[in-house]
């Protein structure tokens, strides 16, 4: 698993309060995570710091599993 | 149309005296101090730097670490008021009519927490706006009431009333009027505050408002003492089960006492003083005597606002000698925020519960820390000075006055069938 890949997973742990193993990279933030449309704007945000990065709205709204947001980083980021 | 008749038939605290009403209740009939330095937050450079903060309390044995991030302190308190009182009153909501119980809730401030933390983070960044989403719906006053709803799938008539310092007393008075008129079945009310943050603490220095006797933390709260030099800050949270007599007695609910009237008024004064005579104070005590069809001769107790600064703790005690005369000395009078310390909008729950509690129990919990007389007070009041007493208490009167002039008054009596 990669550097960018363990540190969304620890965000998603941290703010949706789940099991590590839910975190699958098929797993929606909304259908499998009990993620609300506040949560998920949260998440991105936490992305965003963590990784230091702006993702645009309409980026975001594109960003709605683990492995979305983990393949969107990975190509966004330094 | 004929008005029902209303009683307690649940009670829940976390307060700085103990964490459940039981715990609440050893602390003020023993005349425990709430008061002690500040740990929430470094006060090294604030003028007083000691508060009475709820001790130990873990809201994850309330909530999940996910819900307990989503709310501020303030919720999470009433949340944990809430399911205690709930619990004690016995209520099972899948059997009865959910769409007839309400939440009415008081909070002077909201979520200050949350608010100064998401503030700050903001000032720090380049100008970006980068709030957290969960910001607005953490911090308004509302939400609390909102969540407990939530929680228990309560669909009656559903807000917060806010008044600041007299915030519970207003929502309980709201709930009691919406019961005795048949618009709920039952409601959870009371209140809840969560302030002692560096706003809090900072914001009331500024106004002289607070006791900056930082040597000595637990003698800090004396009202009605020569010396007296501001209110101390507490937190918590207090929460009463108001439900009609009928609908009790039909589920065979155990019942503390019966809420018999309720009074409100301004002071139309100014922002934070008190009227010098206590003229607010008068109006919502004759009113709530009135609308409890009896006479000032038959209160026994009075649990004051009493917060011991030194204007407000004068206009109070000049308000009850011109209201009850002759019989103003056959009172009872004690402020349990001695103890306590100010709970601000979550003062009139607990202090509610005490005074429930005293007519239950026929004892009169204490106003502590009495050291010298104040010859601009009447020291042939009976405040029970240091000391609970025992007496039989059949009717006790609760104040709670805000800034901004607002005045709540909720009369409390042993109920008989």
């Amino acid at each position: 698993m990669s550097d960018i890949a363990s540190r969304v997973k620890a965000i998603i742990v941290e703010k949706l309060g789940v099991d590590e193993n839910e975190v699958t990279p098929e797993a929606s933030f909304t259908n499998d995570l009990g993620a609300d449309s506040l949560d998920t704007v949260e998440l991105i945000m936490e992305f965003e710091k963590e990784f230091n990065v702006a993702i645009p709205d309409d980026q975001a709204e594109n960003i709605s599993t683990v492995g979305q947001a983990i393949s969107y980083l990975e190509k966004n980021v330094n | 149309m004929e008005l029902k008749r209303v009683v307690v038939t649940g009670l829940g605290a976390l307060t700085p005296l103990g964490n459940t009403v039981s715990a609440y209740w050893e602390g003020l009939i023993n005349g425990v101090s709430g008061a002690a330095p500040i740990t929430h937050f470094d006060a090294s450079k604030f003028k007083t730097q000691f508060a009475c903060e709820v001790k130990g309390f873990d809201p994850h044995n309330f909530m999940d670490r996910k819900e307990a991030r989503k709310v501020d302190p303030f919720v999470q308190y009433a949340i944990a008021s809430t399911d205690e009182a709930i619990k004690d009153a016995g209520l099972e909501f899948d059997k009865l009519d959910t769409n007839r119980i309400g939440v009415i809730w008081g909070s002077g401030i909201g979520g200050l927490t949350t608010f100064t933390e998401e503030v700050v983070n903001y000032s720090k960044g380049d100008g970006t706006p980068r709030f957290n989403p969960f910001f607005i719906p953490k911090m308004l006053v509302d939400i609390a009431p909102g969540h407990i709803s939530m929680r228990h799938g309560l669909r009656g008539p559903n807000f917060s009333a806010v008044s600041a310092c007299a915030s519970a007393t207003n929502a309980m008075i709201d709930a009691f009027t919406y019961i005795r008129m048949g618009r709920a079945d039952v409601i959870v009310t009371g209140g809840s505050e969560a302030t002692i943050n560096e706003a809090g603490i900072g914001g009331f220095n500024a106004m002289h408002a607070l006791s900056t006797r930082n040597d000595d933390p637990k003698t800090a709260s004396r009202p009605f003492d020569k010396d007296r030099d501001g209110f101390v800050s507490g937190e918590g949270s207090g929460a009463i089960i108001l439900e009609s007599l009928d609908h009790a007695l039909a589920r065979g609910a155990k019942i503390y006492a019966e809420i018999v009237g309720g009074g409100m008024s301004a002071d139309a004064y100014h922002i934070t003083a008190s009227h010098p005579e206590g003229l607010g104070a008068k109006l919502a005590m004759t009113m709530a005597v009135k609308d409890a069809g009896m006479n000032f001769s038959d209160i026994d107790y009075i649990n004051v606002h009493g917060t011991s600064t030194p204007v407000g703790d004068v206009s109070e005690t000049k308000a009850i000698i011109d209201l009850f005369g002759d019989h103003a000395y056959k009172l009872n009078i004690s402020s349990t925020k001695s103890m306590t310390g100010h709970l601000l909008g979550a003062a009139g729950a607990i202090e509610s519960i005490a005074s429930i509690l005293s007519v239950k129990n026929d004892i009169v919990p204490p106003t502590i820390n009495h050291f010298t007389d104040d010859p601009e007070i009447d020291n042939n009041l009976n405040f029970t000075f240091n000391t609970a007493q025992k007496r039989v208490v059949n009717a006790a009167l609760s104040n709670t006055f805000g800034f901004g002039g607002h005045n709540a008054t909720i009369i409390v009596k042993k109920y008989h069938s």
